[in-house]
């Protein structure tokens, strides 16, 4: 895969979608959600206004992982799970770049859970793409880590065993500063999330529905196909968080801290939930995340939590910085005759 | 200062050996900065349990450093203690059979209470019956002494009695003349008040025990060496091995990154390159073994010098990830300070096991260079050689050490920076195909590619684990393309420029006596002694175990009699005989410790 010889180092705001199409034939399948998330991706970065060649995406393997190739941009498709940990290497010893983790249920969750989780915990300034499409694809249709109890499928013939994981739930767990999910193919919503990550400071961690449509066709239909947010639960920092074609729906908080969904009429309008994305405390936003399991029925789209907290990339370049302002710029010479020498002469 | 008779000595053995929480490191370790300051030669083993506090008094709590010094240059901490001061019954026991009959023992005489011999497991006190009467025994009651020379300072007694290492030291020092204004001042700087004083004063007063006891007639002087001219610091492998990192650094003009996760005996090299950041050194201290290279190849791809450190059970876990660095073509050092295994094996115990995990253990044709240290100073040099290779060749690079190199320690005369090797390269700045970049054109000396880091407008380039087109780095499944590929990673790798062996021959020798890596001062040393007997006998030591030195066929050729000493069961052995059909024998052993000259010569006679 060659470049185009096309530096965008200067005059980067003239970058177009096409810019950011690489010269590598698109391998998914026909139908598959992969298409739309790429190119709401491509079409959303000439937004960040950032130098192409300073972009790197990087990912793992699994379907989802191919997307680095069709990106003009530097990337690195590398291996199983390990894609968030490789990515905290390359950033944190390049602050100047931009750097993206796309991964997917089986590569985040299930072999790579131990890196992502610790991605997020030290709030490495990755923005983190997880593709759910609740099945692995490139293996052929096993169960994954987010597939529903008993799932049926090539390696569970009498259903799946595994209680699932709910992504955001443990993204949260794991101390993430910037929590949200959004659709495949709500292009909008989708570029705004993007938005809102790309402008996060720290890790942020987007769970993006993505159909399967040769594997797990429809796992998601309750809210791709719901134009009237019927399941879609859209939050909105500082507004009531309400759903139905005609908002007559809402979630309240329980006495307890839980979350219920109720009919607005029979509540009232100020007893729903104000979302604050803000709340230093997760346990709001964890609920949220509990609304629903599985998305086959009402589900919260958009960003849970968006907090600051220090960038473990600044924290490490600072303590270099210090170091040097305290002991000065290193001297080879000085260390190695550091401690107790002494002279052997002729 | 001594009044007392001396006597003129050449080399002298001595391990300190007590509980865990008996200080002994520290002991050893400050006689050894009096004996380097003196200007002996030296080296060192320290010996101690992976159990950080086994419990007191038991077998297993023993802790046990050695120390070989001597008037002239030596190469091994020596096969058996000349001296040997126990603080208790449990550090005599496990370390008695280590002493030849006429050795000095040195005992805590306090510390053999019913209950420590109990829990060492005499029946009878030895220090009462026959048992020791083979050395001459000096029964000093070390514990009393120190709580009876410290009442006066502000200390508890748990305090006071903590110091007999102190005591012990002092007693030491007096015994064989060594300075001790440096110990007094370190004393001084490691502790505050009371405790300061407190260690000081056992210090001394285990001096003018020895100046005023009847029990010692006579003190030792060991000459200082003859060493060659300049600078010198005591170093162990460890501390050499993160300042070659350092140097490299330094050398290469590139920023060093070190991802890694702690484990024995590979842990002080993350450690002491954590307190090197003025250097511009990032270290990453991961969530596993399998992150820890993952974040050292991620700072690769960006441009920086990266390394990750481990010891055996770790590299395995992070075998996959190598594969893809050797796929990705780019350089990455892998330290693997070998100890025993399999498994967790002996985490403190050195071994050589781990040669043909180095050099095969991954998922089909994955070739690495690997570069092994010989001695505990040239730990660094073996740094800079092992960075110099991945710069160059754009390729991981294994620098094997193991736990004997990592802990023992040595003079070291210190190089001039200006003296080090230039390792620097050059990034891609420009497309090199038609105005693009295609990541895979080599250079056709080195068959290197080149280096095109994030941040070059116009390079943008994806590589990955897939297997690569020849040139463009396109994705390909093509059949001829990935024979091809495979074989030039291969050459990339055998043509990797490596010196020729250097043999130490005297001429008419029939047998050559091959080694690697941590072996060097034993076999050097037996090599000695089957001389010094007349014997004939050469000896070639490797530090370049893929690819081999060019001349090392030749070198295997010119003797009808080759042996190779490992502490494995024959890994070098297999690889020469398999390459050049060469009739080597091995002689193997692991025991978890280092070869014994003495050992190693009985080998190399039988073969003569």
């Amino acid at each position: 895969m060659s470049g185009n010889g096309k530096g965008s180092g200067n005059g980067h705001a003239l970058l177009t979608m096409k810019d950011f199409k690489s010269d590598q034939e698109v391998r998914w399948c026909p139908g598959c959600g992969d298409y739309a998330v790429l190119a709401a991706v491509q079409s959303f970065m000439p937004e960040l206004q950032f130098p192409r060649e300073r972009i790197v995406f990087v990912s793992g393997i699994g379907c989802a992982s191919r997307f680095p190739y069709y990106m003009e941009t530097y990337g690195m498709h590398s291996i199983h799970g390990r894609a968030p940990a490789i990515a905290t290497g390359l950033s944190v010893s390049r602050p100047d770049l931009s750097v993206w983790v796309v991964t997917g249920d089986g590569d985040a969750l299930s072999i790579g859970g131990n890196h992502l989780i610790h991605a997020l915990r030290r709030n490495v300034n990755l923005k983190i793409l997880l593709f759910n499409n609740q099945i692995y694809g490139l293996t052929k249709g096993q169960y994954s880590p987010t597939s529903p109890l008993g799932t049926l499928n090539r390696t569970t013939p009498m259903g799946s065993l595994d209680w699932p994981f709910n992504p955001l739930s443990l993204a949260l767990g794991a101390e993430a500063t910037f929590v949200a999910r959004s659709i495949d193919t709500d292009r909008k919503h989708l570029t705004e999330v993007l938005r809102r990550a790309a402008n996060h400071k720290g890790a942020a961690f987007v769970e993006i529905y993505q159909n399967c449509n040769v594997y797990n066709d429809g796992a998601f239909d309750a809210l791709r196909e719901d134009k009237t947010n019927t399941n879609r639960i859209p939050l909105e920092h500082g507004r009531p968080v309400r759903f139905g074609a005609e908002g007559e729906r809402g979630v309240v908080q329980r006495p307890d801290g839980t979350l219920e969904i109720v009919d607005v009429a029979a509540v009232g309008e100020e007893a729903l939930l104000v979302h604050d994305e803000k709340l230093e405390h997760p346990s709001l936003a964890f609920s949220l995340t509990r609304l629903a399991h599985t998305p086959t029925g009402p589900t919260p789209i958009g960003v849970f939590r968006d907090v600051q907290r220090p960038v473990y990339d600044e924290l490490m370049a600072q303590q270099l910085e210090r170091a040097k302002a305290e002991k000065g710029e290193g001297n080879l010479h000085s260390l190695l005759h550091s401690g107790d020498t002494w002279v052997v002469r002729e | 200062m001594a009044t007392k008779p001396v006597e003129r000595i050449d080399r002298v053995v001595i391990r300190f050996a007590g509980d865990s929480g008996d200080g002994m490191q520290l002991t050893g370790s400050w006689f050894t900065t009096e004996t380097a300051l003196l200007g002996n030669d030296l080296s060192t083993l320290p010996d101690f349990p992976a159990e950080i506090r086994a419990p007191a008094g038991s077998l297993p709590g023993v802790s046990g450093f050695q120390i070989h010094f001597a008037d002239r240059d030596i190469l091994t901490p020596g096969d058996a203690p000349n001296v040997l001061v126990a603080m208790n019954p449990a550090a005599l026991k496990t370390n008695l059979k280590d002493l030849p009959n006429g050795a000095t023992l040195i005992v805590n005489a306090d510390a053999f209470t019913d209950r420590n011999l109990e829990k060492a497991g005499y029946a009878e006190n030895p220090l009462e019956d026959a048992s020791l009467d083979e050395y001459r025994v000096h029964r000093v009651p070390l514990t009393s002494l120190t709580i009876e020379a410290l009442k006066d300072v502000d200390v508890t007694k748990r305090e006071a009695e903590r110091a007999k290492n102190m005591f012990a030291l002092g007693l030491m020092s007096w015994l064989y003349h060594r300075p001790t204004d440096g110990t007094v001042e370190v004393i001084r700087r490691k502790f505050n008040g009371a405790i300061a004083e407190a260690n000081e004063r056992a210090f001394k007063a285990g001096w003018a025990y020895g100046e005023t006891s009847e029990d010692f007639a006579v003190t030792y002087e060991v000459a200082p060496a003859k060493l060659r001219p300049g600078t010198y610091r005591n170093i162990t492998g460890n501390q050499a091995l993160a300042l070659g990192l350092v140097a490299a650094g330094v050398q290469s003009k590139l920023p060093l990154f070190l991802g890694a996760y702690p484990i024995t005996p590979a842990s002080a090299l993350l450690e002491d390159l954590a307190r090197h950041k003025a250097f511009g050194i990032r270290t990453f201290q991961a969530e596993d073994e399998i992150a820890a290279v993952g974040a050292s190849l991620g700072a690769a791809f960006g441009g920086a010098l990266a390394v990750t450190t481990s010891s055996g059970p770790g590299i395995v876990l992070k075998m996959e990830t190598i594969g893809l660095a050797i796929a990705l073509e780019l350089p990455l050092v892998i330290v693997d300070v070998q100890r025993a295994g399999p498994s967790t094996g002996m985490p403190t115990k050195p071994e050589q096991g781990d040669l043909l995990l180095a050099l095969y253990g991954r998922n089909s044709e994955s070739p690495v260079p690997v570069v092994a240290a010989a001695t505990p100073s040239g730990c660094f040099d073996a740094a800079i050689e092992a960075a110099r290779i991945a710069l160059k060749y754009r390729t991981p690079v294994f620098l094997l050490s193991d736990a004997y190199l990592a802990n023992g320690s040595e003079p070291w005369c210190l190089p001039e920076v200006g003296s080090l090797p230039d390792i620097s390269t050059t990034f891609a700045t420009e497309p090199n195909h038609d105005g693009d970049f295609w990541p895979y054109l080599r250079d056709p000396d080195t068959l290197a590619r080149e280096w095109a880091i994030p941040g070059t407008p116009g390079l943008e380039h994806r590589i990955g684990g897939l297997e690569k087109e020849d040139g463009t780095g396109s994705i390909s499944y093509d059949a001829d393309n990935h024979d091809r590929m495979v074989r030039l990673r291969a050459a990339k790798v055998a043509r990797v420029d490596v010196p020729p062996v250097h043999v130490d021959a005297e001429g008419g020798e029939e047998l050559l006596v091959l080694g690697w890596g941590g072996t060097y001062g034993p076999i050097g040393a037996a090599v000695r002694r089957v001389r010094e007997d007349g014997g004939k006998v050469a000896h070639a030591h490797l530090t370049h175990l893929n690819p081999f030195p060019p001349n090392l066929e030749e070198v295997l050729r010119a003797y009808p009699k080759v042996l190779v000493p490992e502490m494995n069961l024959g890994q070098l052995l297999q690889l020469v005989r398999s390459r050049f059909l060469v009739d080597a024998a091995g002689y193997n052993q692991v025991r978890g410790v280092p070869f014994r000259a003495s050992e190693l010569a009985d080998a190399m006679r039988a073969m003569l």
